[in-house]
């Protein structure tokens, strides 16, 4: 699919202090009846961020005013369970471009960087300063570089490289997606199964 | 040559290419869709202006959202009725094999595959399902993968994935008396958290392993996910061909023959190096039950629940909010909590020998009246064997009624939701907070233990229960 091209996102940033984050608390299921991607963000950690009236439930951190940005800052193990890609889609239709976590699962991290959205892994020491930051300033703002591949804390100065293969951050800079790159393949595709059958 | 694992040995022969400074190309033989995640996928092919690439190698199946009752009326809800709806168009302009909800063939997308012998060993087969592990017990590469996978399968029966790491999770000796695969399972992730496996394809081994049914090893294979890993698998051996001969996709005489000799290869060289590697003895596990909101929070029945002493702020704070959101406390003993619901299905324990299994349990017993219980096969065939086999008398005669295949409760997209605060001990894989339906809490565990639960009303541990009559009526667990 088509998204923004990536480059240098310097924003604050939503805390979200809680480990082992689901993708069924992301997005739940019973909201996994559309048939396009659109509008997720809407029910983006729907139990946890709605009463059952549908009123907001004033102590989480998305609705909480002084917190904002395209940035959320999540516990360890972000993202563990369902491979939904809705759970991408829904916190990149809310509006975030970076994810920030001390550990990511898996099946979550290639469906964010599929889908535009960078899952920035940095070390949990790392991560705790960050908390802090802006506990100390919800407005206190970060940087993420692609290019550079690095994660800056611009109020402690403190910078962190992250890990993204060459490939993917090729695609994240250009807009581009697998699908694109395989439609292009599929005279090797062919001459594989051939050779394979 | 270099030593190589199972997995490496699928893995590099279905790689067409390696992207430079990026992930390989994987070949895809075995393409499963449902109604769920596979629509934005079609509109993305569409969009594009691009045809299914190999029709032929993707099933579909409509299973998440499905009612359990009532299937042959439309569906009521109308959004789900939309999903399957458009799932059905699609499949007919691409030319896809399509399970429609009323034919024989339906069912949980995951069972259905290796029922209709779909999955073989030494294959690599998707779905936008992560319990698409499920059929690494069939010695497959098998993974659950996002919508925009599926729309790169669609379009090119490939995906383009990093090799993963691997790990070897090594079970000898004998399992006791009422210990299954879920409990296997159940324990391997209580040991090694649900991020343990994050990175890794696992493969099983050990004697407690082999001696695992098809079935068994099934369940083993379909909770690697809630390790965190990508998948599980199991190197074929007489069992899995017993299992698979005779399937409708299956090769036919000379074929199948040729296919066996070919399969009997695929196990990892002696000398083969696992990047991590834990090993357990089978008679250290014993029935498990979750007391918390993920799949690793597991203690064998009679245990008490963890206290905050002795752990780190971040765990204590993370079990914490698990016992809040369950009103349990530290130091609880599970035995004997009061329950309301028992539900029995989902493609982690909805085959026809956890029902064998259930219904030898249950037999000549009574539902607890305060017991609300969903019984929900995986599909048509298991519906019908449970017919067949005699199992629906004996399940009725204690006060169960059947329900009609589908993922049902497992995810409760349908009708079938745990109410808010209502406790359930369940069949299934996921024990997240509001899985089952908003404020549901949910206790995963056996179907032995759910059978357990179900006549007593409490939890219970199975082999209490267990008597000379069950150890006799037994024999119904071996595969007909
Ligand atoms: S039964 Fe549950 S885990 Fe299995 S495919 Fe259905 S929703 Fe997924």
């Amino acid at each position: 699919m088509a998204y923004d091209k990536f480059s240098v996102i310097k924003s604050p940033a939503v805390p979200l202090p809680v480990e082992n984050v689901d993708t069924d608390q992301i997005i739940p299921a019973r909201f996994l009846k559309a048939v396009e991607r659109k509008g997720f963000g809407e029910n983006l950690f729907r139990d946890w961020r709605y009463n059952k009236d549908g009123s907001p439930k004033s102590d989480f951190p998305l609705n909480n005013a002084k917190y904002s940005g395209k940035i959320l800052v999540a516990g360890k193990n972000f993202g563990s369970g369902s491979s939904r890609e809705h759970a991408a889609w829904a916190i990149y239709d809310y509006g975030f471009r970076v994810v920030v976590s001390s550990f990511f699962a898996d099946i979550f991290k290639n469906n964010a960087i599929n889908n535009g959205l960078l899952p920035v892994v940095v070390t949990p020491e790392f991560l705790e300063r960050i908390f802090e930051t802006i506990e100390k300033n919800p407005e206190a703002e970060f940087k993420t570089n692609l290019k550079e591949q690095t994660l800056t804390n611009l109020t402690t100065g403190e910078t962190e490289e992250f890990e993204i293969n060459a490939y993917k951050k090729h695609c994240l800079k250009n807009g581009l997606d697998d699908i694109d790159y395989l439609v292009r393949m599929k005279d090797e595709i062919t001459a594989f199964e051939e050779a394979n059958s | 040559m270099e030593a190589k694992t199972l997995f490496d040995k699928i893995w590099d022969s279905h790689v067409v290419k390696k992207v430079e400074g990026g992930p390989n190309v994987l070949y895809i033989d075995r393409h499963l869709i449902h109604e769920v995640t596979s629509p934005v996928a079609f509109l993305g092919l569409k969009n594009r202006g691009l045809k299914v690439f190999r029709p032929e190698q993707t099933t579909a199946t409509p299973d998440h959202n499905v009612p359990t009752e009532n299937q042959h009326l439309s569906i009521v809800d109308e959004l789900s009725r939309n999903q399957v709806e458009m799932l059905k168009r699609n499949c007919a302009e691409h030319g896809i094999k399509y399970h429609d909800l009323q034919s024989e063939g339906h069912g949980i997308v995951h069972i259905i595959g290796p029922e209709k012998g779909l999955t073989q060993p030494g294959m690599t087969i998707v779905c936008g399902d992560s319990h698409t592990s499920t059929h690494g017990a069939f010695g497959a590469i098998a993974f659950g993968i996002g919508t925009s996978e599926v729309e790169m399968v669609l379009a090119s029966q490939s995906i383009m994935q990093p090799k993963p790491k691997k790990m070897r999770i090594t079970i000898n000796g004998e399992l006791k008396q009422g210990v299954t695969a879920k409990d296997i399972a159940l324990f391997i992730i209580s040991k090694i958290s649900t991020s343990g496996g994050t990175g890794h394809f696992i493969e099983y081994a050990g004697s407690a392993i082999k001696s695992l049914s098809m079935e068994g090893r099934m369940t083993l294979c379909n909770l690697s996910i809630e390790s965190g890993a990508r998948g599980g698998m199991i190197a074929p051996d007489e069992t899995t061909f017993n299992y698979m001969k005779g399937r409708e996709f299956v090769p036919k005489g000379k074929d199948w023959e040729q296919a066996v000799e070919k399969w009997k290869n695929l196990k990892s060289d002696e000398d083969a190096v696992f990047d991590t590697e834990y090993s357990y003895d089978a008679a250290d596990i014993e029935p498990m039950i979750t007391y918390g909101t993920n799949p690793g929070m597991g203690i064998g029945i009679t245990k008490n629940i963890p206290i905050y002493n002795g752990m780190g702020e971040s765990d204590k704070k993370t079990l914490e909010k698990a016992l809040k959101y369950m009103e349990f406390s530290p130091g609880d003993k599970m035995l004997g909590k009061t329950i309301d619901y028992v539900f029995l299905g989902s493609c982690t324990n909805g085959r026809i020998e956890d029902f064998r299994a259930f219904t030898a349990f249950v037999k000549g017993k009574k539902k607890a009246p305060n017991v609300n219980a969903w019984l929900v096969p995986g599909s048509k065939h298991v519906e019908q064997q449970i017919k067949e086999e005699g199992l629906l008398e004996i399940l009725e005669e204690a006060g169960f009624k059947l329900r009609q295949p589908g993922c049902s409760a497992c995810l409760a997209m349908n009708d079938d939701k745990i109410p808010e605060g209502k406790y359930a001990v369940s069949t299934t894989n996921r024990n997240f907070e509001g899985r089952q339906g908003p404020g549901a809490r949910t206790l995963l565990a056996s179907p032995l233990t759910a059978a357990a639960a179900a006549i007593t009303g409490k939890v219970t541990d199975p082999r209490e229960l267990m008597d000379n009559e069950f150890l006799e009526t037994d024999k119904t667990l071996e595969p007909v």
